[in-house]
């Protein structure tokens, strides 16, 4: 076998190898050193795989050499491509950019540790999206969540202990619900493939044991994914963990459980249960339309500014419902996108954040007054962001707003409500980000605060400023990310390429 | 017949159990009902003919779990002491999530129906394949360590994650001195000293237990058994010997940097199977081409990552269980 064959695996091999070194070798600087190199090796293996699948290519490696269904292959689509690139690369962008905050935050004595939590985090997210086994997405969601909750539990302040214990309580209750769908759908099929079970579930004669599972599976999923109203671990989680920390999963960790679900959804029960599309809508577009009012206005009225994009996130993952329950072409493409896009826009705002964070030893809005004069870079790369979370046109977020609402007009009436919806989520959007800069740009700090007058490290701007730049680049050329987000959606829905 | 009257037997023996915990404001008693619930639980999987599964739930559920437990409710307080909260609204969920359960289960296939649907599809061929390609005679180690070894993996590295998680928590937080009570697992790792036959007793079982985990890790292949099963064990013979003997002298039988690294050890062990026969040209995981005969490189690469699973599983127990008594005894 060629290196080239052996691509699919090593992406998630060369973390899930370096874990155990990274936390064993306990030489200065050393976990750092060897996390970055492992997740960008992994990032560069993935922008490989892209390359293959935008060609409309599925790759399968049959792990131990044992073919589906009796063994566990990895199902490599340009749908788990897009998804490997964003998390590999959100992990390499922010284990660069927090090199010196985490140093800071961590400590020497726990880096093993943590370094060794972060590669398990970024093996267990990559694992859960390349694999073509359900009950391997949750082995790797295991790891992926138990790590995240060490890595949310390292945060400076004691809080984060309690919004960690919140995320497990709430964490485990998702993976559960998820196990025991699997297990229904195990009972009725007799595999654990996700073709497999594709192909098998539409032959069961009795549909009640796969109605319960489909619901355990959506709700479990829901859940992981902090679709509203079972966000209420999730913006806690990211005030209070490192940083650096925030600027990964707020990038990637939700985004890979609403993968899973259109995973499940649409590559499982879409064939097999007669009007699932109208199931998957009476279930996603009243909770989706729920999150684009209650977390823009919930963002509107939040004094932190980390909790303020959370919340942010919280309505984006709305967007990203819709789309989902739209079942077209053009709907599931925006959605991808979406996740795509969106993974860029918050990555870098929080890397913004994490700047002013170290300046100004606080991300309360009120105390950044000034901060448009005195960190003009930080503040920029922010309003891009913001920009791109209203969906301003030549920012990432215009194209995956531009294709939900082309898929809402197929839609009819409902779809023009749907249309009114979104445009008032953006405007509600206009507000929360506004009021950041008004107070940034347009008020002066109070006399007693002590003045900032130096921009962030050169270290830290510069990867803020290259995923800034990245997301205008997607928002410029929609090759890459509308193309495999297309060919990912045509190819859920079984329409032609 | 006999097998219905002993199962109905443990099913409601295993819902009076668990009533009980949730009723019980006693910290101690729940721990020691989960214990119960635990070996109960054990007895049913054996029941049902999983043998492997009945002795992982014996050695972690029932044995090692409530020693950790204790070793947690030490740090803490005896009593449930959080107020009453709203109980309507969790019970009306699970209720009716219960529900939605039992509902479903209506449509299962009745239990050891050799028609179901389970037992027609992929078991078939692992139960006819196995002594051709693997040559074992435990069906379920073939199919855990070589068909599904990537989830086995993934398993390695969840107790692996978890083992830093808890390390994590224990080895960070410095708390107030006046904050620990000197709790009972002072008395449980410490005290024993003095109580002359439980010590005696004690000691006299840890080397059967260790030899005991020795023989399930190495006659995995032929019998119940395996990797996670003999980690547990042997790291109960090094708490047991820990309890009767006081933490000191545990923690200088294994020392905590030795159980620490074990963990990421034997994750690492079953991780470079994979990459060596990435290497000899075969896919990730693939033992077949890690010697001259396929069937020889399966036994190889069982061994090899059964031992691996092993000191991880070894390895986290005797951490986790080394980081609760060294904070009972600050």
């Amino acid at each position: 076998m060629t290196l080239y064959d052996q691509l699919p695996a090593l992406v998630v091999a060369v973390l899930l190898f370096t874990a155990p070194i990274a936390y064993m070798l306990r030489m200065h600087g050393f976990p750092w050193a060897a996390a970055t190199a492992a997740v960008v090796t992994s990032f560069i293996v993935a922008c490989s795989l892209a390359a293959t699948a935008i060609g409309g290519e599925t790759i399968i490696y049959e792990m131990g050499g044992w073919p589906a269904p009796y063994g566990i292959v990895l199902h490599i689509d340009a749908l788990s491509a897009l998804m490997a690139m964003l998390i590999t690369g959100a992990s390499s962008a922010a284990l660069i950019f927090g090199a010196k905050s985490l140093a800071d935050e961590v400590g020497e004595e726990t880096a093993p540790a943590f370094f060794a939590a972060w590669l398990l985090c970024t093996a267990g997210l990559v694992g859960m999206v390349i694999t073509g086994d359900a009950f391997n997405i949750f082995v790797f969601m295991e790891i992926s969540s138990l790590s995240t909750y060490v890595l949310i539990s390292a945060g400076p302040d004691r809080r984060a202990l309690i919004s960690t214990y919140r995320y497990i309580v709430m964490g485990t209750v998702g993976a559960t619900f998820y196990l025991i769908g699997v297990g229904f759908l195990y009972m009725v099929t007799g595999t654990l493939n996700t073709a497999d079970l594709g192909a098998r579930v539409g032959q069961v004669e009795d549909i009640r044991l796969v109605l319960v599972a489909a619901g355990f599976v959506s709700v479990g999923l829901a859940v992981k994914a902090a679709v509203f109203p079972l966000h209420s671990w999730m913006p806690n989680a990211y005030t209070f963990a490192p940083n650096a920390v925030t600027v990964f999963i707020a990038a990637a960790s939700t985004k890979v459980s609403l993968y899973v679900l259109i995973r499940v959804d649409y590559a499982i029960f879409q064939n097999s249960i007669a009007n699932h599309e109208v199931q998957l809508t009476l279930f996603l577009v009243p909770l989706g339309v729920m999150a684009l009012f209650a977390g823009s206005l919930l963002a509107i009225y939040e004094k932190n500014l980390k909790r303020l994009l959370a919340y942010s996130s919280v309505s984006q993952i709305g967007y990203i419902a819709l789309g989902i329950a739209m079942t077209s072409v053009a709907g599931l493409t925006g959605a991808i996108v979406h996740m795509f896009n969106h993974g860029l826009i918050k990555g870098g705002m929080f890397m913004a954040v994490a700047c002013l964070a170290l300046r100004y030893r606080t991300v309360n809005v009120a105390n950044l007054a000034g901060a448009g004069k005195a960190m003009p870079w930080t503040m920029a790369a922010f309003v891009m962001g913001g920009l791109g979370l209203i969906g301003v046109p030549l920012t990432p977020g215009f194209i995956s707003k531009w294709y939900l609402v082309l898929a809402a007009l197929e839609k009819g009436w409902l779809g023009a409500l749907l249309v009114a919806v979104i445009l008032i989520s953006s405007l509600l959007a206009v507000i929360y980000v506004w009021k950041v800069i008004e107070v940034a740009y347009f008020r002066e700090p109070r006399a007693n605060a002590v003045p900032v007058t130096e921009e962030a490290p050169m270290v830290m701007l510069i990867p803020t400023w290259i995923v800034v730049l990245t997301g205008i680049w997607f928002a410029l050329d929609t090759s890459v990310s509308v193309g495999l987000a297309s060919i990912a959606a045509k190819t859920l829905l079984g329409v032609a390429l | 017949m006999m097998t219905i009257v002993f199962s109905l037997f443990l099913l409601t023996m295993l819902v009076i159990v668990a009533v009980a915990i949730l009723r019980t404001e006693n910290l101690f008693t729940a721990v020691m009902l989960s214990g119960i619930f635990s070996l109960i639980m054990a007895a049913n999987f054996f029941v049902l003919d999983a043998a492997d599964v009945a002795l992982t739930e014996a050695v972690i559920g029932a044995g090692i779990s409530t020693v950790l437990f204790l070793g947690a409710l030490a740090l803490t307080a005896e009593y449930d002491r959080s107020p009453p909260v709203g109980t309507w609204v969790p019970l009306l969920t699970s209720s009716a999530l219960g529900g939605v359960i039992i509902f479903a289960t209506f449509q299962a296939p009745r239990l050891g129906d050799p028609s179901a649907i389970v037992h027609q599809h992929v078991a078939p061929w692992y139960l006819e394949k196995t002594p051709e390609l693997i040559d074992v005679p435990n069906v379920v180690t073939a199919v855990l360590a070589s068909f599904r070894g990537y989830d086995t993996l993934g398993e390695v590295f969840v107790v692996f994650t978890a083992c830093i998680g808890v390390m994590a928590l224990l080895g960070r937080v410095r708390p107030r001195r006046d904050s620990i009570k000197e709790g009972e697992f002072k008395k449980a790792t410490d005290n024993l000293r003095h109580h002359l036959i439980p010590r005696v007793v004690g000691k006299m079982l840890v080397p059967f237990i260790v030899l005991f985990g020795l023989y399930v890790q190495f006659h995995g292949d032929f019998g119940p058994g395996g990797g996670f099963q003999a980690g547990a064990l042997v790291a109960a013979g090094v708490i047991l010997y820990s309890l009767v003997e006081g933490g000191v002298r545990g923690r200088e039988l294994v020392p905590e940097w030795f159980s620490s690294v074990l963990v990421a050890l034997g994750a690492f062990t079953y991780t470079s199977v994979g990459v060596a026969s990435m290497l000899m040209g075969g896919r990730f995981l693939d033992y077949s081409v890690l010697a001259h005969d396929p069937v020889h490189g399966q036994h190889l690469g069982i061994l090899v990552i059964e031992a691996g699973v092993g000191m991880t599983v070894a390895g986290v127990m005797i951490t986790i269980f080394h980081a609760f008594s060294r904070r009972g005894i600050r």
